[in-house]
């Protein structure tokens, strides 16, 4: 494990210089917005990262709120393999299937999308067990909210060029985006300044609330009128995107998943080394304070008569 | 239109962003280890008292 950490970072940093320079380089400027339009090589993987890491922190929050109650516990379980089997058979009914063609996706896409809430269900509470859930919870939420921050900033600096506008009031994908990034910002503020010992349960149902909001910035290009373009890809607007620009899209959002995963595995075990030095001030106040009750103790049957009275 | 600036600042921000989270990572991570140390000659001094 001590090595594999270098080996990644290095990998990492190949793929994300090569994917830079296929940004920069390899992918054709775009017909309509020149150059400016290579920052959807950092905005938009930066985007689905953020998603992602919010999916994961949503999943731990689940399996730590349901954690010690045997039938919340088994309810969220069930519940999770019903969302599968119905996602699946939904995907290949008909009348399902017009709706996916309608917006450009294909029934095993959306297959394969829903069969992940499962899989990540059970991989995520198998491999994180008790109150590594979470410390996974916190971690994908700062990392998240890197993530999400960066989208908020590079998604103005686009927006001048082509819209003459840095920032669209009103906008649902804009302010839903804004909404997302504040509510997991009150969740770390949450957990850095509440001592109550119910924090951990507080934080985790917030995130839960947090993640329903993901879908809403995911899907509110195609069901609200907004200033935000539609997706090129799976999208409903019947547009096309060159392959080169796609496999840089692609390349782009492994190097950013692959930088992402390294950040969260460094906040991961900065976590856990910060509960330990917690854990050892207890101790130590527990050391001192059962010090100082034995050195009174002494104290008291050493005192003279005298003294006794006096006391 | 000179929008090749934005496009480098768009690049140039979120490196920036993620610098200074790395940054703050390492930070914490250097501090935490200070206490760590501190947490160890402490309870080693508490350990010879008694």
């Amino acid at each position: 494990m001590k090595r594999l950490f270098p080996i990644l970072s290095i990998v990492a940093a190949v793929l994300l210089a090569y994917a830079l320079y296929r940004a920069l380089v390899v992918a054709p400027a775009d017909a309509q917005q020149g150059e400016v339009y290579r920052i959807i090589y950092y905005h938009v993987p930066s985007a689905w990262t953020a998603f992602l890491l919010f999916f994961i922190n949503f999943v731990a929050s689940i399996q730590y709120l349901v954690n010690g109650k045997p039938a919340a516990k088994s309810a969220a379980k069930w519940i999770v393999i019903a969302i599968g089997i119905m996602g699946v058979v939904a995907a290949f009914l008909p009348a399902v299937q017009r709706q996916l063609a309608a917006i450009g996706m294909l029934p095993s896409a959306m297959a394969t999308t829903v069969l992940a809430i499962p899989a990540f269900y059970f991989l995520i509470g198998k491999w994180f067990p008790g109150q590594k859930l979470d410390v996974l919870a916190v971690t994908t939420a700062e990392v998240g909210v890197v993530f999400c921050t960066i989208v908020l900033v590079t998604g103005p600096i686009w927006a001048r060029p082509v819209w003459g506008i840095w920032w669209a009031p009103g906008d649902i994908r804009l302010t839903s985006t804004l909404v997302l990034w504040l509510i997991y910002v009150s969740y770390l503020v949450l957990r850095r300044f509440s001592n109550s010992a119910q924090t951990q349960m507080l934080a985790a149902a917030l995130a839960v609330f947090g993640a329903l909001d993901v879908p809403l910035v995911y899907f509110s290009i195609w069901f609200f009128r907004t200033q935000h373009p539609q997706p090129i890809i799976g999208g409903s607007s019947g547009g096309s995107i060159d392959p080169r620009m796609l496999d840089t899209l692609v390349i782009s959002w492994m190097a950013f998943l692959l930088f992402a995963f390294l950040v969260c595995w460094s906040r991961f075990r900065l976590e856990l080394l910060q509960r330990e030095v917690e854990e050892g001030y207890a101790m130590e106040s527990l050391a001192g304070s059962a010090e100082t009750k034995s050195s009174l103790n002494e104290r008291a049957v050493n005192r003279t008569p005298v003294e006794r009275r006096a006391v | 239109m000179n929008s090749v600036k934005f496009l480098f600042a768009a690049y140039i921000a979120t490196w920036v962003i993620h610098g200074f989270y790395l940054g703050t990572l390492a930070r914490r991570y250097k501090r935490l280890r200070q206490e760590m140390k501190e947490l160890g000659q402490n309870q080693l001094g508490l350990g010879k008292e008694q």
